[in-house]
């Protein structure tokens, strides 16, 4: 928890702000820690403990903007690192859009109801957490010939923030996490060590899951045995929701309030026009309780609220911080998503697969990137070719490519598996007539 | 949390809500020239006695060897936007971490207090590792002065106000506008960052680094009949606030417009399986990807590289070698000293063609029991230090660009990428290609853009069949992810031909 004491110290940086030149400010001091353990082949590979304080200053001078941040807390030199940041700012152009947000948009209340933080947070033991770091890798080590090495890690951070502001807002928040992950490496055909990942994440010791994890990544690696790469061409493409993201990424960052400001997005002038696919409903729902990347307010303060995105294919909101809003003379929404879900899907990817005649599951890209002017974009894949409903052959080595628009306009099924341990909760999605470059 | 791949990410330096300070340093303010070992000591407000005092506790549970690493580093930034130099931001971290090792295994904790109680604490986490007897052992204290300083620097950035780089923004958005008409918007960014670094280990060893880092980036968008594209150009060398030049600002002006205009002609190549001439200077994005993370030697350590089993094995034409260098004048990627006491140096990864050595950190090296070469290097305090590329690339062959195009019936030349990608295992590396030209008949015809490459490390080693004569370092923004750590690195190349890559396309 944020300690009364660095509340008040966070109060006084304010008042000290505003006497050295700022009309208003806002400072947020955060304050986390983490603990790890890495197992390499069972045994302990390294551990790691730390605690760390931040404080954030946005200092408002004469029309005039700049953001200070240090992890050192003496008064003393705080002084002189806030005056020295007005005096700084003061060298700067006006920009008659920076100021606070109106308090009317503040969020007042307790995020408590949310439920982000795991009180035993604190009480689970060093020990309970190697073992669990230790049990990941030993469910599966020494079970296959194949095996050539297993990581397995447990992690967990507990954060905290208290946000406060020279015209009335005071906020505070806290959230947990708990993750363990195991990744393997097998001997492939030839040099070839394929590898493979999985993990879980929750915000509550209880709701991690503490078995299967190692297994799940044997499956994956093993999986990858053989992979090669097919015949260019356009095929069907379901893609895993593990990898969803990837390709959600730049509709989201073309929506941002900055890239329409700036005129660099595909999306600009395009709010109340169908831009993607009938079946597509997308929700940013920043109050869902239990959730990774839920919250009441974001960093401005701004009660968070929950919005379509997308509805019915058509685009419903941009993502509009209070100083874009007053650039653009709108109302601000929020800077940025906080727990995205699409409205829920009928299938299971098993059944998508079996609808497919020849298509290509995608299961994981590698690299690749998206131009965020025209939405072009090209990301190298790896996956399974699908025939007849069923997977054929490990493949890798690919290409797809086209634009962002087109592909999400041929969205044509939407899973019912949504990523729970992401706080964007995306399902598998199969999309039509995608280019892929092979052979 | 994806442990299996490394991103390589060309970005404009700094995180969000990190950056900005004013013109003076927080705590004391110095001259480089006057920096001494007792100065950074008092800096960090330690003494020797209190070092050796630190490291007792460290060993006591019988670590094979441990260190502690004290950092101060002060960012800035500035931004242009909208025609303005309108926003500033800086961030001061500071701290310490200790680390234990035992054979293969790592005890870490950090404070950011750095005091005698506070290191004690983090010392007793990290001795956890091991669980022997006492392993403190008489110390002398040796000071290992630097063989050369590779990033002097004249005016440092503590010294320098905002309103001394102000104008060097400011003259880049009204160069930029002044090229092109279609121009709609600019953003100029200025960061830069100064670490002030105390490093003591279990072996006596204690040395300190300055070490400074400038960046400046142009982002153009344009916009011609509706069509709307955006280019970029950026700069970034370990210098003071002499970086900051006008031959800089007209370098980046031009370059953002020119990267820019080009995408307006540019189309999406047919894709598939074809030839690649990839351009001098950046297309040492192809060594980073497709070897350099397959020869740290961590992965081939823990046996996951594909390049595990092929130390001192022939892997590409013997007219090829490949440096992963520190010791570049104010490259963005060198270090007087790695994050770990290792002297910065120059290690030859293959040598006429022949795998010839790993990049170490301490850990891998003692475990093939050879010398470290300098490469343990870590984002910060926060992390543990891990094998990093520093500046990469390959020597000159005897080739001529031109020979290489007029060779390619049906290909593409490449020069100009935005970030890449590898995965260690299986060998598959990506990156991605914001523009270059068609190959047709042995000529370069229309422009091409926005597209991704994809190969494999060994096969496409073996496939480098022209080396040209025209080496070039790229000095732009290059930095490097691993682990979830972040390094500033550079890349450099001659013109190559790999007779074969899957490049991304169109099917129609």
């Amino acid at each position: 928890m944020i300690k009364k004491e660095q509340k008040e110290l966070a109060r006084w940086a304010m008042q000290y702000a505003l006497k050295k030149g700022c009309q208003e400010c806002r400072v947020g001091i955060f304050s986390g820690s983490e603990s790890s353990f890495e197992v390499r082949d069972t045994q302990l590979d390294k551990l790691q403990q730390a605690e760390e304080n931040q404080m954030v200053l946005y200092l408002f001078v004469d029309g005039r903007y700049g953001a200070i941040s240090t992890n050192r807390m003496d008064r003393r030199e705080l002084e002189k690192f806030i005056a020295d940041g007005v005096t700084s700012v003061r060298f700067l152009a006006e920009d008659p859009a920076r100021k606070l947000p109106d308090p009317s948009l503040y969020f007042s209340g307790s995020e408590a109801s949310l439920e982000l933080y795991d009180p035993k947070f604190q009480s689970v033991s060093a020990d309970e957490k190697l073992k669990l770091a230790k049990s990941a890798a030993t469910e599966i080590y020494g079970s296959d010939s194949r095996i050539i090495s297993v990581s397995s890690a447990y992690g967990d951070t507990e954060n905290f923030a208290y946000i406060v502001a020279s015209n009335g807002f005071e906020g505070e928040s806290a959230t947990s996490s708990f993750g363990v992950s195991v990744s393997v490496s097998v001997k492939g055909d030839g040099d070839a060590r394929p590898e493979s990942y999985w993990y879980d994440e929750s915000l509550t010791w209880e709701g991690l899951q503490k078995q299967g994890v190692g297994k799940k990544a044997l499956e994956r690696a093993l999986r990858k045995m053989g992979q090669s790469k097919i015949q260019s061409g356009k095929y069907q493409m379901l893609v895993e929701n593990m990898a969803v993201r990837t390709l959600l990424s730049p509709l989201i960052s073309a929506i941002n309030g900055s890239s329409i400001q700036q005129k660099n997005s595909f999306l600009l002038d395009k709010i109340g026009q169908k831009v993607v696919a009938d079946k597509i409903t997308l929700v940013d729902n920043p109050l869902l309780p239990k959730a990774l990347g839920a919250k009441c307010f974001d960093r401005e303060g701004i009660a968070t609220k929950k919005r379509n995105v997308f509805e019915h294919g058509v685009l419903q909101t941009y993502f509009i911080d209070s100083y874009i809003a007053n650039k653009l003379n709108v109302e601000p929404t929020t800077g940025s998503p906080s727990v995205l879900y699409f409205d829920k899907g009928n299938y299971s990817q098993q059944e998508l697969i079996g609808k497919m005649l020849k298509g290509i599951l995608v299961t994981g890209f590698n690299g690749g990137n998206c131009n965020s002017s025209t939405g072009n974009f090209s990301y190298g894949i790896e996956g399974f070719l699908i025939e007849n409903g069923e997977l054929k052959q490990p493949i890798s080595e690919m290409n797809i490519t086209g634009d962002m628009l087109t592909l999400w306009s041929n969205l044509a099924e939407i899973g019912n598996n949504p990523l729970k341990s992401s706080s964007w909760q995306l399902p598998t999605l199969l999309f039509d007539s995608v280019d892929f470059s092979g052979l | 949390m994806n442990c299996s791949r490394r991103a390589f990410l060309k970005t404009g330096g700094m995180l969000a809500g990190a950056a900005l300070i004013p013109g003076a340093a927080l705590l004391e303010s110095f001259s480089p020239k006057e920096l001494t070992l007792q100065w950074v000591l008092d800096h960090f407000k330690v003494t020797e006695n209190e070092l050796r005092k630190v490291m007792a506790i460290a060993m006591e549970n019988g670590g094979d060897y441990a260190d502690i690493f004290f950092e101060h580093t002060l960012d800035n930034m500035l931004v242009l936007r909208d025609g303005k130099v309108n926003s500033t931001s800086s961030n001061i971290d500071f701290g310490v971490g200790i680390r234990v090792i035992k054979g293969d295994q790592t005890g870490y904790a950090y404070t950011e207090n750095v005091t005698v109680l506070d290191m004690i604490k983090a010392a007793r986490i990290a001795a956890k590792i091991a669980n022997g007897i006492t392993g403190v052992k008489s110390m002398n204290i040796n000071e290992v002065p630097f063989k050369k300083n590779y990033y002097n620097v004249i005016s440092s950035w503590e010294e320098t106000e905002v309103k001394a780089k102000k104008p060097y923004l400011q003259k880049i958005n009204d160069r930029i506008f002044s090229f092109d008409k279609r121009v709609s918007r600019v953003i100029v960014s200025q960061t830069d960052s100064t670490s002030y670094i105390l490093f003591f280990n279990s072996d006596g060893v204690l040395m300190h680094d300055y070490r400074p880092m400038g960046t400046l980036s142009a982002t153009c968008i344009m916009e011609q009949k509706g069509q709307i594209e955006n280019g970029r150009s950026a700069r970034a060398y370990r210098m003071g606030a002499e970086f900051l030049t006008d031959d800089l600002v007209e370098t980046v002006s031009q370059e953002a417009v020119k990267q820019t205009a080009l995408m307006f002609d540019a189309i999406k190549p047919k894709g598939g399986e074809m030839p690649v001439v990839m351009g001098a200077g950046g297309s040492g994005i192809l060594l980073h990807e497709a070897i350099g993370h397959a020869f740290e030697a961590d992965f081939n350590r823990k046996n996951t590289s594909i390049f595990s089993d092929k130390l001192g094995k022939k892997v590409c034409d013997s007219s090829i070698s490949v440096l992963d260098d520190g010791t570049i004048p104010f490259n963005r990627g060198s270090v007087n000293v790695d994050d770990e006491g290792v002297l910065g140096q120059k290690t030859y990864i293959v040598k006429d063609g022949v795998l010839n050595s790993y990049l170490h950190d301490r850990i891998s090296a003692k475990h093939y029991g050879v010398a470290p070469t300098g490469n343990g290097r870590r984002q910060s305090f926060r992390f543990t230090p891990i094998p990093r590329m520093r500046a990469t690339y390959m020597e000159n062959g005897n080739a001529h660009e031109e020979d290489m195009i007029a060779s390619v019936k049906r290909g593409i030349f490449v020069d100009n990428f935005t970030n890449g990608q590898v995965q260690i295992g299986a060998g598959d590396f990506t990156f991605f290609v914001k523009s270059g030209y068609l190959i047709e008949d042995g000529k370069l015809t229309r422009p091409i853009k926005d597209i991704n490459i994809i190969g494999n490390g060994p096969k496409a080693l073996s496939d480098i069949t022209m080396v040209a004569n025209n080496y070039k370092m790229d000095n732009g923004t290059w930095t490097c992810g691993k682990d979830g750590q972040s390094c500033p690195v550079t890349c450099g190349m001659p013109s190559v031909l790999v007779s074969k890559l899957t490049v991304g396309g169109e099917n129609a």
